[in-house]
């Protein structure tokens, strides 16, 4: 299977998924430019954490102009996996890939730390490979991840299972201080309602090998590689 | 075509949480402004553009306030009346 990582200038974690991808995983994957309009035959597409474009304006806002965006947007409307991680949640947001938008994290600080989720829906094909329920451990690195939505839109999020990630404590428990951002709902992670597109806060492609805290990223992979090969 | 300079403010959507509003009121208040009741901080955009006449000008920056500017979910835009420049 090949992956594309569509690289913005201000990427910084598309090598982190290269590595994920290739490494981790034993699969292909190509570095996408910004400006290209050939997605290389990806069947799975990667937009990576970073800085695009400075963050200017909003988080997002103007790499959602990027020319390949317009090849991404065509991927997912035919149903091609795209995982939107971090910068790449924020991109999916401001190009009408997912509902809502990230904000400025409640406590104005750029939170650098490991954070406990729940899998709150393993039917995705994100997160196939998880336990329903499971609370897995992943970095979080942002300064804009405060998930909003109007009341309507989190309604339908919610009844449709499209959240698939939720902050909680170590526990499992829900409360202000597990939520690193001050996201609606604590949502970590989302999926559109046709669950080809997730995006997501925490960085699972940082979270492959125990060594280096956690690998409870890697069900996240092997989730996709099962069902884009099924 | 004549040159039109066109001012946008942009603000954080009324009732949403603005993390950077209420740290700046508070700031205020330890200054002593107790009289500040709420303050919201968001971005003042100057556009020139070339265009037929000003209500032309005012047209395409809504459009481009609808399209990139402001976030149609989480925040609203002013637009002050155009101006030859």
């Amino acid at each position: 299977m090949k992956f594309g990582i569509v690289t913005f200038p201000g990427s910084n974690c598309d090598y982190d998924a290269f590595r994920a991808v290739v490494d981790s995983m034993g699969e292909d994957a190509v570095y996408l430019w910004h400006k290209e309009h050939d997605l290389q035959g990806a069947d799975v597409l990667i937009l990576p954490g970073g800085f695009s474009y400075g963050d200017y304006l909003r988080a997002g806002a103007i790499a959602r102009f990027s020319p390949i965006m317009r090849e991404v947007i065509d991927h997912a409307r035919r149903g091609g996996p795209v995982l939107g991680i971090c910068n790449g949640f924020q991109i999916a947001c401001e190009a009408g890939l997912l509902p809502g938008a990230l904000l400025r994290n409640d406590t104005l600080q750029f939170v650098s730390a490991s954070v406990h989720i729940q899998v709150e829906n393993n039917n995705s094909m994100f997160t196939s490979a998880y336990a329903p329920g499971q609370r897995i451990a992943l970095p979080v690195a942002h300064g804009d991840g405060r998930y909003t939505a109007d009341a309507h839109t989190l309604a339908e999020l919610e009844s449709a299972d499209q959240v698939v990630f939720r902050y909680v404590d170590r526990v499992g428990g829900r409360s202000a201080d597990a939520n690193p951002n001050g996201s609606a709902n604590d949502i970590a992670g989302i999926v559109n309602a046709a669950g080809n597109v997730l995006g997501m806060m925490p960085h699972p492609e940082r979270a492959l090998d125990c060594l280096l805290g956690s690998d409870d990223g890697l069900p996240l992979f092997e989730s996709i590689l099962a069902t884009v090969v099924a | 075509m004549t040159a039109y300079r066109v001012s946008i403010h942009i603000t954080p959507r009324k009732g949403l949480l603005d993390p950077q509003g209420k740290a700046v009121e508070g700031a205020l208040h330890s200054l002593g402004f107790g009289g500040v009741r709420e303050v919201h901080v968001g971005r003042h955009i100057v556009i020139e553009t070339d265009a037929v006449d000003a209500a032309s000008a005012s047209n395409s920056v809504r459009t481009m306030c609808e399209r990139l500017l402001a976030n149609p979910v989480t925040e609203d835009f002013e637009i002050e009346s155009a101006t030859a420049s």
